[in-house]
Formats: C-alpha cells, structure tokens, sequence
C-alpha cells in the first residue's frame, strides 16, 4: 500500500527534531529487565526550548526512557547524546539534565529553602549566589512565603512547585517530568498544567514530559512521542497526531474515534453501507473517523462528494459542550458522532462526513 | 466499636501482670532502699538514706559505675561503627543477597549468650587460639596477658553480643528511605558521599539513636561477660549488685544501687526518644 508507506516515512522523520539543533538524541535505545523487554530501538531528538511529551498507557516503558536519559538505569543498547556529549555513560550526577518525580522526592529533613539550595549546594556555589538564586526561584513558582517550612506541612501542590524550583534553579539544559500532576486533583491539575507550559516558555529550557494523559498531553506540547508497548508508535506535533494518527492505536488513544474497516475494489472503498472513492489500490484498508467529522444532515440538503448513511440512535452521552451519540447505521456498523446539542429524532438519522476526514491508519497488532 | 466488658477482658490481663511482676517488685525495690541490715543480719524497716550516702561515698561503689559506663559507651561506639557499615551495605548495596545475609546477622541472636561469651574465652586464654597462632608465628613470646580477665576482654564480647542490636534499628531505618530521595540527590548533582552524608545519614538518625540506646542500656547491666572474661579490673556494677543481694547480704544497699541504676536508664530512654522523634520526619 502506497500511502502506508509515505505516512511511515513522516513518522520517522517526525522522530527527528522539527528544526533547530538537537539538545537530546536518544539513539537505538532499548532496555529489558531480564527476558522482558521494556523499550525497544527507541530513537528520538528533543529540540532546544522544546516541550516533548512522551505519552503512553502505563507499562508502556515511558517512564524507563525517562529514567534512562535521567541516568537511573541503564539502557540495554543504544547510546544518548546531549549537544556532542555522549550521555548514557556519565552517572546522574555529572549530567546537566534535572528530574522532577512523580511524587516530588522532596527531602523531608530540609525546609523548602534548604530543599531548593540542594543542587547548588552540593555543587558548593557562593552563599552570596546561592541565597539570590534560591530565593529567585521561590518567586518563580510563589513560594517565597513558605521557604521556612518542612515539606511535610505544604499541600500537594507546593510540593510539586517546590519539586520544579529545586530542578530549576541549577539551570538545566533539560527537564525531565515523571507524571508531575498526576497526584493533583483536577481543577489544581488543570491549573498546574497552564502554569507549567507558560514557564517553560519563560525559561526557554527544553522540558521532555511524561504521562498517560492523552489530554494533558495536547494542551502543553509542542510534539507528541506516543509510546506503546515499548515502541514508538508516532511522533507529531499535537494537531498532526489528533488530526493525521498514524495508526490505529494512536488514533483511540488519543480522543475518539471511529475505525473503520473497509474493502476497496476497483477505486472504491466498501464499508458496510459506506461507500466513497478512494485511491488506493485493491485490498483492505483502516481508517479513522473523528466524531465532529460526521455531521447530522439537515433534511435534503446534499453536500456533493459527502458520504451519507442513515441510522438509528441508540445512546447519547452529555458532555457539556457536546454530546456524543451512538448511530446505527445498518449491519453491525455503529457511528460515534459529535453534535453541539444532542439529537431530537431518535429513528431514521441522516448523517453525512467528507471522504477526505477518513484517515487511513496502519492496523497496531499486539505486542507482548 | 468493641464492648466495655471485651475491652476490660482484653486490657485487664497485662494490666495485672505489669502490675504484679514488674510495679510491685520495683515499689518494693524502692522501699528496700532506704532500709538497712542490723547486726544479727536481719533487715530493719526504718527509712533512711544511709543506702544513699555509702553509694556516693564509698569510692568502690561510683568508681565501678562509672566504669560500666565507660565501658558501656565503648560498647556503644564499636557496636554502631560495625553496625551501620553493614546495615548500610544490606540496604543498599546487597541486591539479592540481602535476606541471606540479614539472616547470617540474626542468627547469632538465637546462640545462648554463654557458648558465645565462653567462645572468646577459647580465644582469648593463655593457651587460647590467639596467643598460640601469635606465639606460632613468632610475633609473640609470652601469651599476651592483657587479652582475658581485662576491660578489654568485656569490651571486645559485649561488642560482639550487642552489635546485632545496634545493627536491626539501623537497618529498619535506611530500608525506610525512599529511594527516590536518593535518586533526587544523584538528579540534583551530589556524588554518593554527598548523598549519604546530606540525605541518607540524617534520616537514619533515628536508627542510630536506636541502636546507640539499646547497646548501651543492655551492656551497661550485663554482668556474665565481667564474670567470665573480666578479671578483677573488669568487674562492672552490676556484679556487685549480685553480690549485695547474694554473699553479702545486703539488699538495701543492693536496691540502692539498683535503683540509681533504673533512673540512670529510664533517664537515657526518655532523651533517646526525644531524639528520635526530633529526628524523624515520616
């Protein structure tokens, strides 16, 4: 299949750092804790004042690569370079790369202040210089008022700012973020999030941001590693992936969506009572469907070149600003659509979407 | 959530048993102590402090407890530089070994206290395995006399006996360390010296105090090793309390000193507790 094959040549180019110079080059990285393997021949470059986001479901291996760049593991094959700096060979403390931790790793014996100083102190700064950038760095992240007391007397949320002033302040070239949030509640989460992606902006370091959060991942990203069963599935920007999913995977994972499966003979592609023209050549073919992209047709009202069905709703979902029905559509062959207000006839629905918005994914067989 | 009568049922046993075998016998302790023994070797009820005052002047009586003390803290010191190597190094660095090895450290705790005090006896006599192997290779000519029947001798067996106890807490202490705290350091820039002495050593204080109290407290009244291994210069305080409350019949003066002892520890728990709590920070 022709197309296949030019989508698979983006995805791999996508892999390499849209413009700029490459900060991070992750190399043939594989890793298996003994017969399992966790990551297999990942490579990926991370740009300067990037924000990355490796997404993934839990096992996936996100956070391994995350602890392989930190240092905390060592990869199985591979190699990681920062700028001409081979990486994965220096321990964690030599390298100029800071980690903020799932769940904070705050040192409970040291106030905030003494917490935050941690880095530069060990690196034995000025005093004169540490207390400037310390307390700068409390400001940053409106903490100044509580730089006295112990972690354990802050919320959840000042513990993760405190995490992020005491990576920052050493002025890495690059952050790691394992799961930052995931221990907020919704409201501080969203909060957190479009507070963390304007600082990323003012301090213009290269941030690589893990999380199973399909959601999280688009508002803050500036490209999209979505990783599965330890390997890279797709590499895009936020609107490229949701818009132009590669794969069948990467198309659920990330919103909803319709997959279809469809037989294209002679230049038209047959899926159930679907039909549309199509290029490709003879065979079967997957594509995905957004919701929003199938529209309820207004009475006869026919957009030339729209692919219609009609079908029978059998469930609405609310969701505040749409809702999400269920169509029938004949057969087995059942619809996702979004509507802007739900759906008042329940029997004999008229919809109708662009052959163009059905994108042809590659199918994601298991992977053990 | 649980009846009164349950709770009572429950509660009551130990209550008594606390009460009967430990309260009493210490109130009665006490009440001794400031009787006295007449002439005709009989004990005399009337309250006095007389017990008190031979304790201070006297010099045997002082004189040997601060011995016990001093070797006491000996003990302590030995116990914890053995100790925290090895607890550190199961905790952090033994990888799958880590229970057999933690089993090789318990396992002395289930030998009888006397086969292991009687061990260093073998070792440590005129003809022992020491002098003979240093005798053998020349490095001797005389059996060292100073190796049994000395301080020496109690230091070096107490060390042995009490350093799992000093080891356990130590090691409850640093398995209780997240390690992510270790990683953050690494991720912050300290090399693993910096990392032990900033983070992993102040929160296994706790541990350390732990271990530093039960060291000291256990050798400070043990009195087989003195007996075995002591030697005249080797006796520790509470010999002579065996003595006064046996051979030399003189149980007041003998709960006298008891009691000053029971202060002396309860004193040192009270702090050490202090200290633990001042330091630990879950």
């Amino acid at each position: 299949m022709g197309l296949n094959v030019t989508s698979e040549m983006a995805a791999m180019s996508a892999t390499r750092s849209a413009g700029g110079a490459a900060l991070l080059s992750i190399r043939n990285v594989a890793k298996s804790f003994g017969k399992n393997a966790v990551l297999r021949d990942i490579s990926l470059d991370v740009a300067e004042g990037e924000f990355l986001t490796i997404l993934g479901e839990s096992g996936s291996g996100k956070t391994t690569l995350l602890r392989i760049i930190a240092g905390f593991e060592t990869a199985s094959a591979g190699e990681v370079w920062m700028g001409n700096e081979r990486l994965d060979r220096q321990p964690p403390y030599r390298r100029r790369v800071n980690t903020v931790f799932q769940h904070y790793a705050l040192f409970p014996h040291l106030t905030v202040e003494q917490n935050v100083a941690y880095g530069l102190r060990v690196a034995k700064r000025p005093d004169a210089e540490i207390v400037a950038r310390v307390a700068e760095a409390l400001e940053k992240v409106k903490m100044s008022a509580h730089a006295k007391a112990k972690p354990s007397k802050i919320s959840g949320g000042q513990q993760q700012r405190i995490a992020l002033a005491r990576a920052l302040v050493n002025r890495p070239r690059l952050l790691l973020l394992d799961e930052p949030l995931s221990a907020l509640d919704a409201n501080l989460r969203r909060q957190m999030q479009v507070e963390l992606k304007s600082l990323q902006r003012e301090v213009g370091i290269s941030f690589i941001f893990v999380t199973h959060d399909q959601e999280e991942a688009m508002v803050m990203s500036d490209r999209i590693a979505l990783l599965r069963s330890g390997e890279l599935e797709q590499v895009a920007k936020p609107r490229e992936i949701y818009g132009r999913p590669a794969t069948a995977y990467a198309a659920q994972f990330i919103g909803h969506t319709n997959l279809l499966k469809g037989e294209v003979r002679a230049g038209v592609v047959h899926c159930g009572p679907l039909m549309w023209a199509s290029a490709l050549p003879d065979g079967v073919a997957l594509f995905s469907l957004r919701p929003e992209n199938i529209r309820l047709a207004a009475g006869d009202v026919t957009t030339p070149a729209a692919v219609r069905a009609r079908g029978n709703v059998r469930q609405q979902a609310f969701h505040g600003a749409t809702e999400l029905i269920r169509v029938q559509c004949g057969g087995e062959l059942v619809l996702v659509v979004r509507t802007p207000g739900g759906c008042g006839v329940l029997d004999g629905v008229e919809l109708e979407f662009s052959p163009a918005d059905a994108v042809l994914v590659r199918e994601s067989p298991e992977r053990i | 959530m649980f009846s009164r009568a349950y709770k009572a049922a429950v509660t009551l046993p130990p209550l008594v048993w606390v009460t009967v075998f430990l309260l009493m016998p210490y109130l009665l302790m006490f009440c001794y102590s400031f009787w006295s023994v007449s002439a005709s070797q009989t004990i005399v009820h009337s309250w006095n402090l007389d017990n008190y005052r031979q304790l201070l002047r006297v010099d045997v009586y002082w004189q040997t407890l601060l011995r016990s003390m001093w070797i006491a803290a000996r003990v302590t010191v030995f116990s914890l530089l053995l100790g925290y190597p090895l607890a550190y190094f199961l905790s952090f660095y033994a990888g799958k070994k880590k229970d057999l090895l933690y089993q090789l450290v318990i396992i002395p705790l289930w030998v009888s206290y006397l086969v292991r005090a009687y061990a260093w006896k073998t070792i440590l006599g005129s003809d022992g395995v020491l002098n003979t192997l240093l005798q053998y290779v020349h490095l001797t000519r005389h059996p060292l006399e100073f190796l049994l029947y000395s301080p020496f001798a109690v230091v070096l067996t107490l060390t042995h006996i009490y350093t799992p106890f000093a080891f356990l807490p130590i090691y409850a202490a640093l398995e209780h360390i997240p390690r992510n705290l270790v990683e953050a350091s690494h991720d912050l820039g300290a090399t693993p010296g910096q990392t032990f002495w900033r983070v992993i050593f102040p929160l296994s204080i706790p541990g350390v105090v732990a271990g530093a109290t039960f060291a000291f407290v256990l050798s400070l009244g043990d009195f087989l090793a003195p007996i075995l291994l002591g030697g005249p210069s080797g006796i520790m305080i509470s010999n002579i309390v065996v003595s006064l409350f046996g051979a030399a019949y003189n149980w007041p003066l003998g709960a006298a000193i008891s009691f000053c002892m029971l202060l002396l520890v309860v004193s040192l728990l009270f702090f050490s507790e202090r200290l633990e709590k001042k330091w630990s920070f879950s």
